[in-house]
């Protein structure tokens, strides 16, 4: 209870003390500048001073976070990378040398990789279809609910749930883990999934497909919906198979929201780290980018010149997505 | 005809499809839930669909000592119930380890030393020897035990595994850093929206770029910085505030950049009239910007919301691995590592952890879609 209490005293004092600022400042600023019952001219002078301060009053605390969260140390990163384990003596490109020879770093590159194609794949593939599948029948929306709720799940308990389906019992014991029942009760052997060098990645990278399937789904729906049904009609009334009519008339006119869904996803496999923590931390050939700074910002004290070059290399596989963004957003904004 | 035909044939494909996908992803979270509500001992040995059949179980069971014996026409005799009031039927017996199963119940038998076993079915036993028992004796049996259904996972979570204190840590957390960067982002995206100033679009195009900037880029020189900061005001660098202004920050990009899209949507003349009539722009966005907005706000809070009540990454950088920092996806971490193989731990903690996500994501899933759509299609 005490805890309770205090937990709550704090969270009251944070949300008010950030309320508080932006009625503090603006009020200051309308007294400092009055704008009512003043000479003309006066007003009109403090009406142009507040109109040019008060921008930079809403945008403060932000551009501040901004900086100091995202921007300052992705500089800070890029220049950690040439210090040594505590960031203090300088080690040039020592740490570049050692990325490039670890057998651990290309590992971790190639399962990047993988999961960089299957991932976004599949989720997009099986959303695609289910989508599709859904706005036919009168129970979809049960059904899109039911497959979009992983979304709601955190990394960590979904890997939990997916180890329970892989638990392996040795001997003649009963399997308990759902995969290996299955196995046995098709006759066969049961296998420590997730020790199968190589494949065992496709045993991880199914947990994020199973979250990720559910956003997909929920976008190219929408996207589905907006297709003016002319376009579909015509294609029916030319004799258009329902297939022909799914890859050459639906498909094609939401190219653009198929490549969102893409790239949101290709994001998000890059930063995950969760999963390979939760179910391997790495071990059996599994590791990952993400997981691997993760444990070279701790482990043995953490070498943050290690780690930093290894940030930097999620980073610069993020800057093409970054720049298409960018253009997209300045595009949309001529065009408005 | 042809054509409904065919169309029937496909409707029906496409049912049964739709099932077999919405089965695959549901079952392995029903698979946990059950597993969290069954007896620990039946989790252990049996498949949670196997939840509702009896299950056998083979058990080693030692009869109380001397105390408790008891003399009967110049005999002593050891009497009781192997399933010690539980419900069930023991199937098999045996009085060796090498043999556990050699008798069936209601037979009678004897070890090399003259001492009579007779054990019921019902769980009844009854030991008879010339001799005092120094010790008691061991039976083994199989028996079949009843579908057992109970909280006491739960129970045993919430109090001794510190469950009930990480989930006190997670609203900690995830309150104040779902409210905060709303509050900010909102009227960053409306000076970004409707106000004018130099730089603004340099800035758009700042947020659109921040918004896929790799966390594990920030983690070490903010992990740096956190503890130089707390060294010069001599305070723990480690705390709540440190956390919420990390999500904050993480968050602000997305937050700023819905709001931003919303907020822009919303029709000029509301706003330029308000102006006209000599309303500040701080009225303008109390007033009318916030009410207007409350759907995009609410798509965000639910993003923000499961974000932060999900993120381990964070919590585990920012606020630590003590005993009473742990939130609890940090402390579903440490449950894998120190209780890897106690399933009944394992599930019941991370139903824990995932049923209020899913309760905000069963109640507002309205919002979240919504949210969604304004922040990826176009």
């Amino acid at each position: 209870m005490g805890q309770l209490a205090v937990a709550f005293v704090t969270m009251t004092l944070g949300v008010l003390a950030c309320a508080g600022y932006f009625y503090g400042s603006n009020a200051l600023l309308d007294v400092i500048f009055p704008s009512k019952n003043r000479p003309p001219e006066v007003v009109a002078r403090n009406l142009r001073i507040v109109n040019q301060v008060r921008p930079w009053l809403f945008l403060g605390p932000a551009l501040l976070l901004l900086f100091f969260y995202l921007f300052y140390p992705v500089v800070q990163s890029v220049i950690l990378s040439f210090y040594g384990r505590t960031g203090e003596e300088f080690v040039g490109l020592d740490n570049y040398l050692w990325l490039f020879q670890s057998g651990e770093f290309l590992e971790s590159f190639r399962n990047n990789m993988l999961w960089l194609i299957v991932v976004p794949t599949l989720s997009t593939f099986f959303g695609l279809i289910i989508a599709t599948m859904t706005d036919r029948i009168w129970w979809g929306n049960i059904a899109k609910t039911l497959i979009f709720m992983p979304m709601a799940i955190s990394f960590i308990g979904a890997s939990i749930i997916w180890k329970f389906i892989y638990e392996y019992r040795s001997g003649g014991d009963e399997q308990i883990g759902l995969l290996n029942a299955l196995v046995v009760f098709f006759g066969g052997e049961p296998q420590t999934w997730i020790q199968i060098p190589f494949w065992n990645n496709f045993f991880l990278m199914v947990i994020l497909v199973w979250i990720q399937t559910g956003f997909a789904m929920v976008i190219l729906s929408a996207a589905l919906r907006g297709i003016p049904d002319e376009t579909i009609e015509a294609a029916v009334l030319d004799g258009a198979s329902g297939l022909q009519i799914f890859f050459r008339i639906m498909v094609p006119q939401i190219w653009g929201t198929i490549a969102v869904v893409w790239t949101t996803i290709t994001i998000l496999v890059l930063k995950v780290f969760d999963i390979v923590l939760a179910m391997t931390n790495g071990q059996w050939g599994t590791q990952v980018l993400a997981n691997q700074m993760f444990s070279w910002l701790f482990q043995g004290g953490g070498d943050y010149g290690r780690s930093a070059v290894i940030a930097l290399v999620i980073m610069i596989l993020v800057v093409p997505i970054m720049v298409w963004n960018i253009k997209n957003a300045n595009a949309e904004m001529e065009g408005r | 005809m042809v054509t409904s035909k065919k169309g029937s044939a496909l409707t029906m494909v496409v049912h049964a499809t739709v099932l077999f996908l919405v089965i695959m992803w549901t079952i392995p979270t029903a698979g946990l839930f059950i597993s969290s509500i069954r007896d620990k001992d039946q989790l252990s040995v049996s498949g949670w669909w196997t939840a509702l059949s009896s299950s056998e179980q083979k058990i080693v069971y030692r009869t109380p000592d001397a105390d408790s014996e008891i003399q009967e026409n110049g005999l002593y005799v050891l009497r009781g119930n192997l399933l010690e009031g539980g419900s069930g039927k023991v199937v098999k017996f045996g009085i060796s380890s090498l043999k556990p199963e050699a008798f069936e119940p209601g037979t009678e038998t004897q070890d090399r030393r003259g001492v009579t076993f007779k054990i019921m079915a019902n769980g009844d036993y009854e030991v008879t020897s010339d001799k005092s028992f120094r010790r008691g004796v061991r039976i083994f049996y199989t028996a079949e035990v009843p579908p057992r259904f109970t909280l006491d996972n739960y129970r045993t979570v919430l109090s001794s595994e510190g469950l009930g204190q990480s989930f006190i840590n997670s609203l900690t957390v995830t309150i104040p850093a779902t409210v905060i960067p709303i509050l900010i982002a909102a009227f960053a995206a409306y000076a970004l929206a409707w106000m004018k100033f130099p730089g603004r679009a340099l800035l758009i195009a700042g947020v659109v770029g921040l918004l896929v900037v790799p966390l594990q880029m920030s983690l070490i020189p903010l992990l740096t910085a956190y503890s130089k900061i707390g060294a010069i005001f001599g305070i723990e660098a480690k705390g709540y505030v440190g956390i919420w202004l990390a999500h904050t920050g993480f968050g602000l990009p997305l937050a700023i950049y819905l709001l931003r899209n919303y907020i822009s949507g919303l029709p000029g003349e509301i706003i330029e009239s308000a102006r006209v009539d000599g309303a500040s722009d701080f009225v303008i966005f109390r007033k009318i910007i916030l009410p207007l907005s409350f759907p995009a706000l609410a798509s965000f809070a639910i993003f923000q919301f499961l974000w932060v009540w999900n993120d381990l990454l964070i919590a585990t950088v920012f606020l630590g691995n003590t005993e009473e920092s742990l939130v609890l996806t940090g402390r579903l971490r440490e449950l894998l590592g120190s209780r890897g193989g106690n399933w009944e731990i394992l599930t019941a903690s991370a139903f824990i952890t995932i049923i209020i996500p899913l309760l905000v994501f069963f109640g507002l899933q309205r919002y979240l879609v919504r949210g969604l759509l304004a922040g990826s299609v176009k």
